[in-house]
């Protein structure tokens, strides 16, 4: 009995190695099989962000490129600078009002097409089958032009000897060209027509899984349209107005052709803001910290959706 | 019966050689439509070479790229002032275009340039002022000033472009207010900011494709270049040029070549061949620019000879100067001013 309690768990723990052994097999085949994976995950994704990392933390060169002395500079260049006058230490309240401009742009921007979006979302879903296609590759059609050739065409349109100028002198409706070019308004037009397809088809993605009969049954209850709209359909929907919203707000937050096609280049948002740092400004590190921060509030508008959408769920 | 020596000669030598060597290849990495195409066809033609052309839009985004390596161009086109970085960071090969056949037709001024004594480096593509123009429909008064975007007359006011070139730009505002290429004098730049930031409001916008948008009308006014202004005018006549009396950038486009070409050979023949005053003629006749190359008027267009856009005024020539690269302690003050003009 003495002895044949520890024989017993010598037994059980030989096993134990045997399988502990198994175990570290497997674990090595897996790590073995993923590293092609990794390597490419490596080296293809985290790597240039590392450079850019690194850069951020180096001194600008003094044509390009950076020199290796350590510094935080760039980071606290983001928002603070040295007056270049009387050399105090201020908030940067340049760099602040672009980035306010660009998220302020960029909100209008999803908020654009959201309205636009949702009706015409809503009329795609609600089309029968064979017609439902045809509009889906309406919407896609745009997405064969290059982003560029797309921006210069709703500059042939609103620019002052464009179209639209051009049709509401001859309608009579205006008697000199309104001023539509190198504003806010335009970028605003522009960003809007080029990424309301990024809306459109997750808002229908939703649309199209929604049980119509939920609708007839707010009808029932006696809920008018307006709290059917509000009540019913818009919270089943709101994941797809989540995924579009983050779809649209992140590209247009680090737009850079439209603004300086369509906004005339007066005023930056944070993308032609990068670009002067690596361009003329010759400011490397303070590209590449403006770069990482410019990621980290798209992380940021991410959470925000992980969280918003497993509210949703939970809710279910 | 020479030439007709020549064409057996290079026949057989064509016959026996292998086919990589005869079709020799160059590349060239210069401005974008700044080439004349004509030009490329008759130096491939000429010395059957295949011409490979690609496109840059600024002197940062050039040398950044040559610096990076592994680009595979022979010819870079830098502006002066930068020769003096590509020198110092060891980027081009010192080919000697001062012993070249074709050099004596360099004019004397372009020889003991700055950036390049005696040449020793570069060969002179195109030169040219920076400058403003305006549409004589919409303002007819006195257009020698960069008042015209610095302090807009009433009748401009929301008309004028601004190139986006800083170091033009502020360059610009700086000769208006009293001070000197590349000052870090802070009274100066003061008086720059405030003018720039009163400045803005009467713009129209800030961007490039000047040609074009002055040809159809949608600039009234605008910083730009003499060659561009130049080809504006031949389709709309009612574009002027104007050299700001107040001080405006001078600037010359240099052909070098780089050290790690791999078709240097070819690269020397380009250089000789462009300091042919046939051939230079072909290089303004494209752009609108002037060269360095004596006896290469007569070949180019009539609508160059005597153009104003060409030929600076006599008491306007002493305003123009070469801009120095300045140095990065006046250049992080720029990006700032820079900065907070276009917030």
């Amino acid at each position: 009995m003495a002895s044949a309690k520890p024989a017993a768990t010598a037994h059980r723990s030989d096993s134990g190695v045997m399988e502990r052994r198994a175990e570290r097999e497997r674990t090595r085949r897996n790590w073995l099989l993923s590293a092609p994976a990794l390597a490419l995950l490596v080296i293809g994704a985290s790597g240039p962000l590392i450079i850019v990392l690194v850069y951020s933390f180096m001194t600008p060169g003094d044509f390009s490129g950076v020199e290796w002395t350590p510094t935080f500079d760039a980071w606290v260049q983001i928002f603070f600078t040295r007056d270049i006058f009387d050399d105090t230490l201020g908030l940067a309240d340049a760099h602040l009002s672009i980035f306010w401009r660009s998220v302020r742009l960029s909100l209008l921007t999803t908020a654009i097409t959201i309205v636009f979006g949702l009706p015409t979302a809503w009329f795609i879903a609600t089309r029968p089958g064979r017609a439902r296609t045809f509009w889906l590759f309406l919407i896609t059609i745009p997405f064969w032009t290059n982003l560029l050739v797309r921006t210069f065409a709703i500059l042939e349109m609103i620019r002052n000897e464009g179209l639209l100028n051009t049709w509401l002198i001859k309608l009579g409706v205006i008697a000199s060209p309104l001023q539509i070019m190198y504003t806010d308004t335009a970028v605003l037009i522009g960003m809007a027509y080029v990424y309301l397809p990024l809306m459109v088809l997750p808002l229908y993605a939703a649309i199209e899984r929604f049980d119509f009969r939920l609708v007839e049954a707010g009808y029932d209850l006696y809920a008018n349209r307006l709290q059917v709209l509000r009540r019913v359909i818009l919270p089943i929907v709101k994941p797809g107005i989540v995924a579009g919203s983050i779809l649209v707000f992140v590209p247009s937050l680090g737009a850079y052709v439209t603004p300086r096609v369509l906004g005339g280049g007066k005023n930056m948002m944070i993308g032609n803001f990068i670009e002067l740092q690596f361009g003329q400004g010759r400011n490397w590190p303070l590209g590449a910290s403006l770069s990482i921060f410019l990621l980290l509030i798209v992380m940021v508008a991410l959470l925000y959706y992980v969280r918003a959408s497993t509210r949703g769920s939970s809710h279910d | 019966m020479r030439l007709s020596t020549l064409t057996m000669t290079a026949a057989a030598l064509l016959a026996t050689t292998t086919l990589s060597f005869a079709a020799g290849e160059l590349n060239i990495y210069n401005w974008g439509n700044y080439t004349n195409p004509d030009l490329i066809k008759k130096f491939e033609e000429k010395f059957d070479v295949k011409v490979t052309l690609t496109d840059y839009d600024s002197n940062t985004t050039a040398l950044t790229k040559i610096e990076a390596g592994g680009h595979g161009f022979d010819i870079v086109v830098p502006t002066g002032n930068y020769v003096p970085i590509y020198v110092e960071k060891g980027l081009l090969l010192e080919t000697r275009p001062d012993e070249m056949e074709n050099f004596k037709n360099v004019a004397p001024r372009w020889v003991d340039v700055p950036w390049d004594m005696g040449r020793h480096y570069t060969v002179p593509w195109q030169w040219g002022t920076t400058g403003i123009a305006v549409n004589k429909k919409s303002y007819s008064g006195d257009i020698n000033t960069s008042a015209i975007f610095l302090d807009p007359p009433a009748e401009l006011v929301g008309k004028v472009n601004v190139v986006p070139e800083m170091s033009d730009v502020m360059n610009l505002a700086i000769f208006y207010v009293g001070g000197e290429a590349c000052t870090e004098d802070k009274e100066v730049l003061r008086k720059v900011r405030d003018l720039l930031v009163a400045a803005k409001p009467k713009w129209q916008s800030m961007d490039y494709g000047t040609t074009d948008k002055l040809k159809n009308g949608e600039y009234q006014a605008t910083v730009n270049w003499n060659g561009s202004t130049f080809k504006a005018r031949q389709e709309n006549p009612d574009v002027a040029y104007g050299y700001p009396k107040e001080g405006y950038p001078l600037w010359m486009d240099a052909v070098a070549v780089l050290k790690d070409a791999k078709n240097v050979e070819n690269a020397k023949l380009f250089q000789n061949f462009l300091m042919e005053p046939e051939n230079a003629a072909m290089i303004s006749s494209f752009a609108g620019y002037a060269n360095g190359i004596s006896g290469s008027a007569e070949f180019m267009p009539e609508k160059m000879k005597g153009a104003p856009e060409l030929e600076t005024p006599e008491d306007l020539q002493a305003a123009g100067q070469f801009l120095p690269v300045c140095p990065k302690s006046a250049r992080d003050i720029y990006t700032a001013i820079w900065t907070e003009l276009q917030k």
